[in-house]
């Protein structure tokens, strides 16, 4: 390889750099910029308003808790899921997404149904709450790391004499420390800006940074403490997004990947106890409040396909509109977080890779205020236009598509790539046939995340939204919204159709994943 | 409309929506010709039967476009945020004690609806027109007439039996600082024990076991043990005059009564308003959708689609609305401008008095 082409190559690379950094500028800086500046210029200067420390301190204290507890409660699942083979795996990892796009007050009205009267509210209901919503993050992100952890090397510390521990602390753990740093960062984001858990489970009064700053934005028309506060929240999201890569990079990178058919095993013995018990559990946790919603349900199906006086579709045309929205925002997701991926791969790990995390940290209240105080003239007139909905959602689903796929790009053993040109194949042509079968799973991750997220998304949503055209989340809340059975049930089936979309799609996203990996 | 083709514009607007994204993202203005359209911006409750849009829209040959989302203060602050060059050309859904953030800040143009005429006057809360009255449901308690029939204890008929023991832990409310019947349920405890009077009767509220959610979804829905199919264990919930109709047009299987009562005695006013946005694009769309709105039509259709009552004189009220909604000519209210002077102060009081 010449010197004029790898020249050629990272000029290329620069230029499909700036796509990501485009898109980011255009529809997530300028935006909140634009309100933030609005906020702070309109009545004077950047002051937080009273009891922001509590405020903090709450927000904060509560999401390192959530954190810690979903990886508890994650990592046995991601251990099983991503080290055994067994019937209804692919069902399994389908169904952990379940929770993660449901919205929070249907997994919330399902939980009071399940829970007694004294555990419904408070401190102990949200970290539940936050542990159920995303122990998916920690499942699908390590256990899909777990799965291409070459079981080799660990064979081979236990043929040197290795005991348990030290195998997990010096051969495993190393490993898995990038896709466990990645989910930590992701589950800590989350709960940090927590919003509909903390409304509904938390009970009256109890706020977090983002709850407050939808409180002061949306009902107080109080602009100037919410762009402080939303100012301190991203400060504060930038810091643990720093402290997290600073760490991750220290862990270096996670080693060579392995093909999951090589490493998956039956689970023998204890481990297979092991791994039936925590399947039961997850099961158990993961479905009874889906059986609640069908239980809800029952007897309200044929609604669906009734005209309502709610909507002006039938309720079933909301999944279509979903669908058709929702992959539109994983195709922009894909294509965007997939580019920057690329880019990011290029150079050691780093704090620009927790940056990409940084839109999560934006409230989507204000980022929704900025949208329609941005796109208002020409030539960016479009926050009336329907492709603002995919795009809020891409905001959201982009950086999990970089924080899977950049670390799967990183670990491609340099070697094969090597062999590929030392045998003549051309970078481009090696891009290809080495590396690309072998992220094709993460990308298969990535998008059925992406597509999730894109399909749960209700936050920066409802800004854009058109009572043309509902999505599901939309619809489920304007029958909830509604007195009478009939309409509660509406909302239950809608709901149980948008979980049934969701492990559908996850269940696709993996097989087209699989199977270009097996091509290969 | 054929079968056929109502089920198939979804899919084919999902064909489209999917061929222009990989078309690329700068396929064109998503906003049609201007000007033959009007934008309404509403909350996230409005409704409208599809039938009665279409009837808009073959009246004046305007299309209709709705954008909606949040709740009714969402969608004030959201004009606000926009005033001057406003998102759409009418905003509906201001309530009274909303009213005063939105009126005399140049955010609306004052317009005389046609049909006005045939409002009574005690919905016309607005004298310069910049907002006309489209709806009214009052915020009212609602009780579980099954709980109390089979319990033997008396439903409460006022406001003061809410803090007799015989009403220990049976009531849920809204908190008025994120719910509007919350809200409305507050100012009808200030309209009736007066400024200095509503602070003591929420601590006894307190101390007899009230239960505060967030919103109403929650509080009639999953606590609340009247609504159809709820698992709910407390028999009073505030919620509005309309609630006993729906529980009886959307129940599962008709029962022969309502299931629930409101309590007249605690209903607080509550009247929603429609304006002119000022900047619209379409003005004369903006008024001619407002007239539309104060129509027989839209008035006749209004307590099965968003469960109000419509404000025009004599319009024709469904049959479970006729019988189990209760409309009681002098409700509890406050003056708009005293609301708007106070709510914040007094919703910070009420929560030091109530949460902490």
């Amino acid at each position: 390889m010449g010197p004029g082409h790898s020249a050629l190559t990272r000029g290329r690379a620069l230029a499909l750099g700036t796509v990501p950094v485009a898109f980011l500028a255009l529809f997530f800086a300028y935006p909140l910029a634009t309100i933030l500046e609005r906020g702070l210029t309109s009545d004077g200067g950047l002051s937080l308003p009273e009891g922001t420390t509590a405020l903090v301190w709450f927000t904060t204290w509560q999401a390192a808790a959530s954190t810690l507890l979903t990886l508890v409660a994650g990592l046995p699942l991601a251990w099983a899921i991503g080290r055994f083979r067994f019937r209804g795996r692919s069902l399994a990892r389908a169904l952990v997404l379940v929770p993660f796009v449901l919205p929070t007050v249907v997994v919330a009205t399902a939980f009071l149904d399940l829970l007694p009267a004294d555990l419904q509210r408070g401190v102990p209901a949200i970290l539940a709450a936050h542990v159920f919503f995303n122990v998916a993050v920690v499942t699908r992100i390590v256990g899909g790391a777990w799965a291409t952890v070459d079981a080799r090397s660990e064979e081979a510390a236990a043929v040197l004499g290795a005991g348990p521990l030290r195998r997990a602390r010096e051969v495993t753990l190393p490993r898995l420390a990038p896709a466990l740093s990645a989910a930590s960062a992701l589950t800590f984001l989350f709960c940090f800006t927590s919003f509909g858990v903390i409304l509904i489970l938390g009970g009256p009064g109890r706020a977090t940074v983002e709850t407050e700053i939808y409180n002061r934005a949306a009902r107080l028309f109080d602009l100037q403490a919410a762009a402080a506060l939303s100012i301190l929240q991203l400060l504060a999201v930038a810091v643990v997004l720093t402290v997290a890569s600073v760490l991750e990079a220290r862990a270096g990178d996670g080693g060579a990947l392995a093909d999951e058919g090589d490493v998956l095993r039956r689970p023998t013995g204890g481990r297979r106890v092991a791994v039936a018990g925590i399947l039961a559990i997850a099961a158990v946790v993961l479905v009874l409040p889906l059986a609640v919603l069908v239980g809800h349900s029952l007897g309200s199906w044929h609604l669906l396909f009734e005209e309502t006086p709610a909507l002006l579709v039938e309720p079933w045309q909301a999944a279509v509109y979903s669908v058709a929205f929702a992959s539109v925002a994983a195709a922009i997701a894909l294509v965007v977080g997939g580019i920057a991926a690329i880019t990011l791969a290029r150079r050691p790990p780093g704090v620009l890779d927790g940056f990409v995390l940084l839109p999560l940290g934006a409230s989507a209240v204000m980022l929704g205020f900025g949208f329609i105080i941005t796109f208002d003239a020409a030539p960016l007139d479009f926050r009336s236009s329907w492709w603002l909905v995919p795009v809020a959602q891409s905001l959201v689903a982009a950086p999990f598509v970089v924080r899977i796929v950049t670390p799967a790009l990183r670990s491609i053993d340099p070697r094969l790539r090597e062999a590929a040109a030392t045998l003549g194949a051309s970078p481009g042509r090696s891009r290809r046939e080495v590396d690309l079968p072998l992220v094709s799973r993460a990308f298969g991750i990535a998008a059925g995340f992406a597509f999730a997220i894109a399909l749960g998304e209700f936050g920066a949503t409802v800004f854009v939204a058109r009572a043309e055209q509902p999505t599901l989340p939309v619809a489920i809340f304007r029958f909830l919204g509604r007195p009478g059975a009939e309409s509660q049930g509406t909302a239950a089936a809608l709901a149980v159709v948008l979980a049934g979309i969701t492990v559908c799609a996850a269940l696709a996203a993996e097989r087209l994943g699989d199977g270009r990996g097996r091509g290969f | 409309m054929t079968l056929s083709d109502k089920r198939l514009s979804p899919l084919a607007v999902a064909l489209v929506l999917l061929a222009a994204a990989c078309g690329g993202s700068s396929g064109g203005g998503g906003t049609a010709a201007t000007g033959s359209q009007v934008v309404l911006v509403t909350h996230d409750s409005f409704a409208i039967p599809k039938q009665v849009k279409a009837a808009f829209e073959r009246q004046t040959g305007y299309r209709l476009r709705i954008l909606q989302g949040g709740d009714a203060g969402e969608a004030l602050n959201r004009a606000l945020l926009t005033k001057g060059n406003p998102q759409g050309d009418v905003i509906f859904g201001i309530d009274n004690n909303l009213l005063s953030r939105a009126v005399g800040a140049g955010l609306l143009d004052p317009y005389t609806a046609k049909g006005l005429d045939r409002v009574d006057a005690r919905y016309e809360l607005d004298p310069t027109h910049e907002l006309t009255p489209i709806d009214h449901a009052d915020v009212c308690l609602n009780v579980d007439r099954r709980w109390f029939a089979s319990h033997g204890v008396a439903a409460p008929t006022t406001l003061e039996d809410l803090v007799k023991p015989a009403y220990h832990k049976l009531l849920v409310v809204e908190n008025p600082a994120t719910s509007t019947p919350g809200l409305a349920f507050m100012l009808a405890t200030i309209a009736r024990f007066g400024e200095s009077g509503w602070q003591g009767y929420w601590k006894q509220l307190r101390e007899n076991g009230v239960l505060v959610v967030d919103g109403w979804e929650e509080a009639y829905t999953a606590r609340f043990s009247g609504a159809g199919g709820s698992k709910g264990t407390r028999p009073i919930v505030v919620s509005y005059a309309t609630s006993p109709p729906a529980e009886v047009i959307y129940a599962k299987k008709r029962p022969t009564t309502a299931p629930t009562a409101s309590v007249a005695a605690s209903c607080f006013r509550q009247v929603e308003l429609a304006g002119v946005l000022r900047g619209a694009t379409n003005a004369d769309g903006a008024r001619a959708l407002i007239d539309f709105m104060l129509g027989e039509r839209f008035q006749a259709a209004l307590p099965e689609s968003m469960f109000v009552l419509p404000v025009r004189n004599r319009t024709p009220l469904p049959d479970a609305f006729r019988r189990y909604a209760v409309s009681p000519a002098h409700p509890l209210e406050l003056p708009a401008a005293a609301i708007g002077r106070n709510r914040d102060r007094w919703i910070d009081e009420w929560a030091r008095v109530t949460l902490h």
